[in-house]
């Protein structure tokens, strides 16, 4: 027990900072995922064919490549990518990417083709004739899309968004390769220093079911909140 | 875009593909075979054996597949008595230590698949082999699980992609996987995306493959 007291003796408080480094990182994917699935989901609801693949190919590629293959690319390629892109602009100095920005955009894209492939189905799954009706009732596009199909949606994609909420917390321990110190490197540079692997690993472990345990009690009163009156 | 890159880790790459397609196989052979057993036990009236076996796949579906990795690769190494038994052979091996990772892994999944597949099965299925006559055990191994198979099968094929993607996983361990021969590739040259695109289309293709099989799998067994 004294491995995981808090302050210079024990590992608890990098611990504790660790935890919280994960759950930031988990959640800021997701978002990234959202605006991904933003993007992508009415490619891939589109009647042009070409949209269309673009948007296939997307969930499709990402969702049949290891998600650590995509954070190697991000991790070796991220940097390069920006510098690229800055020397268009006519800056020419080496930039470099903090390991957070590019395990969130890693792991971002990858929950992002979780998420299209969510909303895309929620979306098919209305009725169609709430679309008719509203088509019908003279009610404007985006405010047939905010308050007819978006509310609908949501009470369908919520259990199925808890899924991809779960592989993206799941997902973040891949970022410990490029050495964003969330539970899984604290883990790792706690074990090589105290040589109890066991000890320390196992306790991530339970860090990690704590994670998914409390947020799936969490997602479960969204779930609650969104489906009064069926 | 270097061409000539691509074209010359394409022999290396498929190289590795080897060895990702031999854990894959492996883990799945062992993993089917934990997952009916589990499923039975979740299936068991006695609360004590359930319970056993509804934690067992909660943890393992609870938490990353690296962290299991490390605890039975790193952390099993540190029992001092394990070290003096036959496992040791085996476990201090990269190789065994990610199948049995990878299949406890999916042995944990495939134990729910299995489970809402016996769960779905009609009861005038077995009633009607009752009131034939047959026994328990073969109701179970000729009705249940040709039953429950069928069922899965959709669900069976997505965790064969997603194990096939775990697989990549063994980089860590120091095993030359696809993805651990890609790593290698890509910090030697500095040219992700060329290997990217070359490793990931390898993936893409097994991906493309396994879905397929499966496909003809349903088709072949639909009734």
């Amino acid at each position: 027990m004294e491995l995981l007291a808090f302050g210079k003796t024990g590992w608890g408080d990098e611990l504790l900072i660790a935890t919280l480094m994960t759950i930031a990182v988990s959640i800021t994917a997701m978002l990234i995922g959202f605006l991904f699935a933003l993007i992508f989901t009415p490619l891939k609801l589109s009647k042009n064919k070409f949209l269309n693949i673009v948007g296939n190919s997307y969930t499709t590629v990402i969702r049949g490549v290891p998600e650590l293959l995509v954070i190697y690319l991000f991790f070796f390629g991220g940097s390069g990518a920006v510098m690229y892109v800055a020397s268009i602009f006519g800056y020419n100095e080496y930039i470099e990417i903090n390991a957070f920005i590019t395990g969130s955009c890693a792991i971002g894209i990858i929950s992002g083709a979780y998420s299209t492939e969510v909303f895309r189905g929620a979306i098919q799954s209305i009725d169609k004739g709430q679309f008719e009706a509203s088509k019908v009732l003279g009610i404007k596009k985006n405010i047939q899309f905010y308050k007819v199909v978006l509310p609908q949606m949501l009470r369908l994609a919520i259990p199925n968004l808890s899924n991809v909420w779960q592989i993206t917390l799941k997902d973040t321990s891949l970022i410990s390769v490029t050495g964003l110190v969330e539970i899984m490197r604290q883990s790792y540079i706690a074990a090589g220093s105290t040589r109890d692997p066991l000890f320390f690993y196992s306790f991530a472990a339970v860090l990690y079911l704590l994670l998914t345990y409390f947020s799936m009690k969490l997602i479960n009163r969204l779930e609650v909140k969104y489906s009064r009156g069926y | 875009m270097d061409f000539e890159l691509m074209i010359n880790s394409f022999p290396k790459l498929l190289n590795a593909t080897f060895i990702t397609l031999k854990l894959l196989s492996a883990s799945l052979f062992f993993g089917l075979f934990i997952g009916l057993l589990f499923a039975v036990l979740r299936l068991n009236k006695n609360p004590i054996i359930n319970k056993f076996a509804y934690g067992y796949s909660y943890v393992f579906r609870g938490t990353p597949l690296l962290v299991q990795i490390f605890i039975i690769y790193f952390g099993l190494g540190q029992i001092e008595y394990l070290r003096s038994t036959i496992l040791w052979v085996i476990l201090k091996e990269p190789y065994w230590c990610a199948i049995i990772a990878f299949a406890l892994n999916t042995g944990a999944y495939t134990s729910e698949i299995l489970r809402s597949a016996f769960q779905t099965i009609k009861p005038g299925f077995i009633e009607a082999g009752k009131s034939l006559g047959i026994s328990n055990k073969i109701i179970f191994y000729k009705i249940q699980i040709p039953i429950a198979i069928r069922q899965s099968l959709p669900a069976y094929g997505n965790e064969i992609i997603l194990m096939l993607k775990g697989t990549s996983l063994a980089s860590t361990v120091t095993l030359m996987d696809l993805t651990g021969v890609a790593k290698y590739i890509i910090s030697t040259t500095f040219k992700p995306i060329e290997v990217f695109i070359v490793a990931g289309s390898i993936y893409l293709f097994m991906t493309f493959l396994i879905h397929n099989l499966i496909k003809f799998l349903e088709k072949k067994y639909s009734y």
